[in-house]
Formats: C-alpha cells, sequence, structure tokens
C-alpha cells in the first residue's frame, strides 16, 4: 500500500515548521481552505442522505449523539486519574476528545478513496452531530449547570460556530439541490477535494510543528493521554459502527471519529464557556499529539485492524 | 477638544462580547484590528483560527472608558490574556464621541 500523497503535505509542512522554515499560509487562505473543506463534506452527505430512509436516519444519529456523550465521560475518567490536572482542565480536554476533528475525517476520507473502499456517504452527518455533546458535556463537568456568560451567550457560540454552520449548512445545500443540481460546482468542491485536503494538511503540519514545544511544558501525562485516548475512542467508534450495522469503509469512518479530537469548535466554546482552563493544554494534546498520530499512524491501523475483524470485510 | 482613546488588546474568541460589553457601557463607536505579538502569555499568532489577538480601539469621554476598564478587569483579567491602556487624544467632533 503506498502512502496517500495528501499525506506527504502533512509531513513537508510538520518538517518544515520544525526546521523553522520561512513558511506560512495566510490565515485567509487557511480559513478559505477550511471553509471549502467543510462545505464539501456536508454536501457529499446531504446528498446521499435523500437515499436514506428517515426513520433509519434519525436512530443512527441519535446513537451517534450518545456516542459522543460516552467519549466524553470516558475522556473525563481517564483524566481525573492525574493528580496534578484540576478538574476545569480534565474538563476541557474531555470536550475536546469527545468532540470531533473535521481533518482528521477528510483524511480517512482520502484514505478510503486511496484503497478504494467505499463507505455510506451520509457519515457526513454524524460529523454535525458529534461535536456537540461532549462539548455539553464538557461545560456541565467543569461549572455545573453554570457557564460563564450564562448558557444564552453559549448556545450562540456553540451552535454558530464555523463548523457548525458550514457542515449543516452544506448538508442542506446537498439534501435539497441533489447530486444533479451540483454538478455546476463540482469541480471546486468535489473533484479539486484531494488538493484543497493537501493545503490544508501542509498549513496543520506548520501549526502542529509550533506546538509541538509545549508537549515538554504539559509534562508526560497529557503526552501519554493524547496517544491512549485516540486508541480508546476508536474502540467506542468501531463498537458503535458495529451495533449500527455501517460497512467497512463507514465503520472507519466512525472509528476515526471517534479517536479525533476537536481543534476547532471545542477550543472556542470552552475558552468561552470555563475560561479558567487552560487552553495550551488541550489544544496542544488534540493539535499536537492526537492529530499528527491519527492521520500519520491511527487510521492505517484502525483500517488494517477493521479490515481483518469486520463482518462484511469479505464482500 | 479632548477625549480618551481606550486600546485593548486581547484574544479574538473575545470578541464578541467585548462589543457588546462596550457599547452597553456608552462608546458610540469602536474599531477593530487583527494583531499578533508576544507577552506574559507567550506568543500569540493570528494564523490559526482564533487563537491570535485582536486590538479594541474606542474613543470616548473619561467616564465610559472608566466603566469599561472597570468591567474588563473585573470579568477578564484573571482568565484571559489582556492589556489595556489609556491615551488622552484631541478631536474634531466632540459630539460624535
Amino acid at each position: 500500500m503506498t502512502l496517500d500523497p495528501v499525506i506527504l503535505f502533512f509531513l513537508l509542512g510538520l518538517g518544515a515548521g520544525i526546521l523553522k522554515a520561512d513558511l506560512r499560509l495566510p490565515a485567509a487562505v487557511y480559513e478559505l481552505l477550511s471553509v471549502l473543506l467543510l462545505l464539501s463534506i456536508g454536501m457529499k452527505g446531504g446528498m446521499a442522505m435523500s437515499g436514506v430512509p428517515a426513520s433509519e436516519l434519525v436512530v443512527q444519529l441519535a446513537a451517534v449523539a450518545v456516542m459522543g456523550a460516552v467519549t466524553g465521560l470516558v475522556a473525563f475518567g481517564l483524566l481525573r486519574l492525574s493528580r496534578g490536572l484540576g478538574r476545569s482542565d480534565a474538563a476541557s480536554i474531555a470536550a475536546h476528545y469527545g468532540s470531533v476533528s473535521v481533518g482528521t475525517y477528510a483524511v480517512a476520507v482520502a484514505f478510503l478513496a486511496h484503497v478504494d473502499v467505499s463507505f455510506e456517504e451520509y457519515v457526513a452527518a454524524f460529523v454535525v452531530v458529534l461535536e456537540v455533546p461532549a462539548i455539553l458535556i464538557g461545560i456541565v463537568l467543569a461549572r455545573g449547570a453554570r457557564p460563564e456568560g450564562g448558557w444564552r451567550a453559549l448556545a450562540g457560540e456553540v451552535f454558530l460556530g464555523k463548523s457548525v454552520v458550514l457542515l449543516l449548512g452544506g448538508l442542506l445545500i446537498g439534501l435539497i439541490a441533489g447530486p444533479v443540481g451540483l454538478e455546476g460546482i463540482s469541480p471546486l468542491f468535489f473533484d479539486a477535494f484531494k488538493g484543497i485536503l493537501a493545503l490544508f494538511l501542509l498549513e496543520m503540519g506548520l501549526v502542529a510543528a509550533t506546538q509541538l514545544g509545549a508537549i515538554r511544558r504539559h509534562g508526560l501525562f497529557v503526552l501519554g493521554f493524547a496517544l491512549v485516548m485516540p486508541l480508546i475512542g476508536a474502540v467506542i467508534g468501531a463498537g458503535f459502527a458495529l451495533v449500527m450495522g455501517l460497512s467497512l469503509g463507514g465503520a472507519l469512518l466512525l472509528t476515526t471519529l471517534g479517536a479525533s479530537a476537536s481543534y476547532i469548535a471545542a477550543p472556542a466554546a470552552m475558552r468561552m464557556a470555563v475560561p479558567e482552563a487552560n487552553p495550551g493544554l488541550s489544544l496542544t494534546a488534540s493539535l499536537a499529539i492526537t492529530f499528527p498520530f491519527n492521520v500519520l499512524v491511527g487510521i492505517p491501523l484502525y483500517f488494517r485492524i477493521l479490515q481483518a475483524v469486520w463482518p462484511t470485510a469479505g464482500g | 477638544m479632548q477625549r480618551k482613546l481606550l486600546t485593548i488588546i486581547t484574544e479574538a474568541s473575545l470578541e464578541r462580547r467585548l462589543i457588546a460589553g462596550i457599547k452597553q457601557r456608552g462608546a458610540h463607536g469602536y474599531t477593530i484590528t487583527e494583531a499578533y505579538g508576544e507577552g506574559s502569555r507567550g506568543v500569540r499568532e493570528s494564523g490559526f483560527e482564533k487563537a491570535g489577538n485582536i486590538r479594541v480601539e474606542v474613543v470616548c469621554d473619561s467616564s465610559v472608558a472608566e466603566r469599561i476598564a472597570n468591567w474588563l478587569r473585573e470579568h477578564y483579567y484573571r482568565d484571559y490574556a489582556m492589556i489595556l491602556f489609556l491615551q488622552d487624544v484631541e478631536v474634531m467632533r466632540p459630539e460624535k464621541f
């Protein structure tokens, strides 16, 4: 199995960042790339949703919401084993790990295309649902029912964050317009998907590299957690995929989502709702350790294991 | 005519709450620019998402400036990267501020 070229872009960014090369994408470019990725993932999911019975979809979405909450709670339990970590920090990190990373999801989608395995396209809808529950749980774990600034201000920040709005918006556009309607814009959003992802990963490599130095500051426990939690999340995701009867491809995506940690929606929400938690801690764990781990090691590893054990893998 | 220029440099994620709070305390306007730099909370770059800083400038009379400054000190100093300073400025159209 050859290495997917998008991974090489990530390595390029990581290497350039570590060597402190004179390379930096303008903030607006990163912004545009992430907007394109979110919309394209959303629209793909929306187009596929019209072919799925609504009742089945609702059950699956509910199951996935439970999965997000479970992952967040397990992460919190694990983090509380450390004496050095306060309750707010543990709750904030748990929210990051219960929530998901769209970038990691996109890499898994590219991986499936690379190994030529199909998947249920409507899994994209799961991404939206998975973003939110763990954030809410993290807030409650840290502050009881009293987030900083009140629930009303917070709801705006959680539900009107960029990732939720664009994913949900993309889903609706895909659902309304359908494959035929979207033909005109498919060169930008679908044909160019891997190119956009490659550039996005270049920037992610650079960002991860700038965060690497912080690992030493935060100690071994956070490093260990950021490597172990993806594996636990992956097992949770695979378990839900099995119960939900997903195909091998769908199972890899849900497993990857379980393993991934948020670095867009969760940091923004936790910064506002639980300001006393150290934002550097959770961002270093999710961005500098878990994201590279999943992209470089996790996704191929999950795939190999799933391929060996998945009931429908033979077909 | 003398007015105060209040400058706040803080985390970009606070933008929405700051705007609401500043207006509520009597400011007639504000100007926001993206910013980056380094301070007691480390390097704050504007490259990634909302990890960067913003600079909020408000021209107002001294009582409004004081109200805003007190509110910020009480609510945000402890947990957020934030600095704030006041300057005297001359304005041509005092009724605007």
